[in-house]
């Protein structure tokens, strides 16, 4: 069942780009991909949970902000040294302008 | 006075987690993300070029040398080619490691291995220590790199001008890499998933010098060596000397980078074996920001930094007098005044003081004064 919540406005983010998004004890990062599109994963890394909303996004990645591992934020996956496990990721929809994440 | 316990395995370790001083956070100044955003940029371009240059500079150098061997006239080429080889290859292994030199990642992986070997460092292994490095930087127990051991032993440090300390090491840890795999302590920071690669590149690097010793003995000349292995000694002064002034005499087990890493004005010359790592606070603080836009970061943050060093010779003269206070009394550290434009010094965890317990309750002591430069 889903559980959609309204996180922020499509503006919110610059194309290729990040911001973190709290909810509740929970922190998430959105993405707004080269092509338009925005994504979410969880906010923290999983090597030594650093917040990735100041990390780099570049293409599809996303490159941890403390020892620049990165992972492929569409997918989760993780694809550099030292991040070994992969992000976990949530469905996105955007509607009127606004960008919602499914919490389910 | 504390003494202190280096070993990855010992009780400083285990303090340094038990305290929560490896899980506090880092001061870092603050940056408007577009401004770090322009700064962070990955580019090909200017690592390209240098690493064209280098590796150049490095076949012109040494091509002169075997041509001139063994006349004394190679002897500069040996010297300016085991500079390139024994040094720059540090500072090409610590970019490439963050995968921040270039943009495109294969191009990272490429001089990042040749470098690992040319530095006498096994690439599966020293990409996690210098994780740790960078989380828990001069945490004593937990940090893998800490190049000057409280008390200091300067005897060591000037033999280890030469890199003597540092092959010493290297040939029985990839030894052992290549036969069982990573050391008992280099499981503490190497994840199990990894161990299969630090045993496949200590082999490949094994392999290439037992070829090499192999080639020199059939031609009875030391001439392949001065060309692979050898340079990692006659040529390693110059990383050892800026290695040193990176946190040399500065404080330890703190969680503000300017208060244990070191921002050295250079030469150019020295700026392109070192590749910019003279911006040491600044690279700390923001790993993530390539070679090349650190002299920006630079500008942008120095009014919350403490003034850098002029030069290599004064930064020097700031440390050296330090180490020697260090080995009468080694909880002495430097602390450099801030400008007025920057913020406090972050001091929580400044307390803890490692090797010192309370024997009633195995937590670490109350703080004891630390003696400042201005004492």
């Amino acid at each position: 069942m889903s559980n959609w919540i309204d996180a922020c406005a499509t503006d919110d983010i610059d194309e290729e780009d990040l911001i973190r998004f709290d909810h509740g004890s929970q922190t998430f990062a959105i993405y707004h991909s080269p092509e338009g599109t925005f994504h979410a994963t969880a906010g923290l890394c999983t090597h030594e949970d650093v917040h990735l909303c100041n990390g780099l996004v570049m293409g599809h990645m996303i490159e941890c902000p403390k020892h620049n591992g990165q992972f492929d934020y569409r997918t989760g996956e993780a694809m550099r040294a030292p991040v070994c496990v992969n992000l976990k990721t949530y469905p996105v929809k955007v509607e009127g302008g606004r960008v919602f994440l499914d919490l389910a | 006075m504390a003494t202190r316990d280096y070993s990855l395995l010992g009780a400083d370790a285990r303090r340094a987690v038990e305290s929560g001083l490896t899980a506090a956070e880092w001061y870092h100044t603050e940056v408007p993300r577009k401004v770090m955003k322009d700064l962070m940029a990955r580019s090909d371009g200017p690592a390209i070029r240098d690493t064209i240059l280098l590796y150049g500079l490095m076949i012109v150098f040494a091509g002169a040398g075997i041509a001139l061997w063994p006349s004394w006239w190679s002897a500069p080429f040996w010297l300016a080619y085991g500079v390139l080889y024994g040094s720059a290859s540090d500072s090409r292994w610590h970019e490439c490691s963050h995968g921040t030199a270039f943009r495109t990642p294969w191009m990272n992986n490429a001089v990042y291995q040749i470098a690992s070997f040319m530095i006498m460092r096994n690439p599966a292994t020293w990409r996690w220590s210098h994780a740790r490095h960078h989380s828990e930087t001069y945490f004593v127990g937990r940090d893998p790199e800490i190049a000057v051991m409280r008390p200091p032993e300067l005897a060591k440090l000037i033999l280890n001008i030469f890199g003597i300390l540092d092959v010493m090491a290297f040939v029985p840890r990839i030894l052992h890499n290549a036969a069982f795999g990573p050391t008992a302590e280099e499981k503490t920071f190497v994840p199990q998933s990894e161990w299969g690669k630090v045993r496949r590149a200590a082999l490949v690097h094994v392999a290439i010098y037992a070829a090499t010793i192999a080639l020199a003995l059939w031609m009875g000349s030391i001439l392949p060596l001065m060309v692979i292995g050898l340079p990692r000694i006659y040529g390693a002064w110059h990383h050892i000397m800026t290695g040193l002034l990176q946190h040399g005499g500065l404080a330890d087990n703190v969680i503000d980078h300017r208060l244990n890493s070191r921002t050295v004005y250079m030469n150019p010359v020295s700026r392109f074996i070192y590749w910019n790592m003279n911006y040491h606070v600044e690279h700390h603080m923001f790993p993530m920001v390539p070679y090349h836009a650190l002299p920006r970061l630079h500008e942008t943050i120095k009014g919350d930094l403490p003034p850098p060093n002029r030069s290599i010779a004064e930064g020097f003269r700031e440390m050296w007098p330090a180490f020697k206070r260090q080995m009468k009394y080694e909880d002495y550290f430097l602390k450099r005044d801030l400008p007025p434009t920057a913020k406090p010094y972050r001091e929580d965890f400044h307390q803890y003081v490692p090797g010192h317990m309370r024997p009633d309750t195995n937590t670490a002591a109350p703080a004891m004064p630390a003696p400042t430069a201005a004492e």
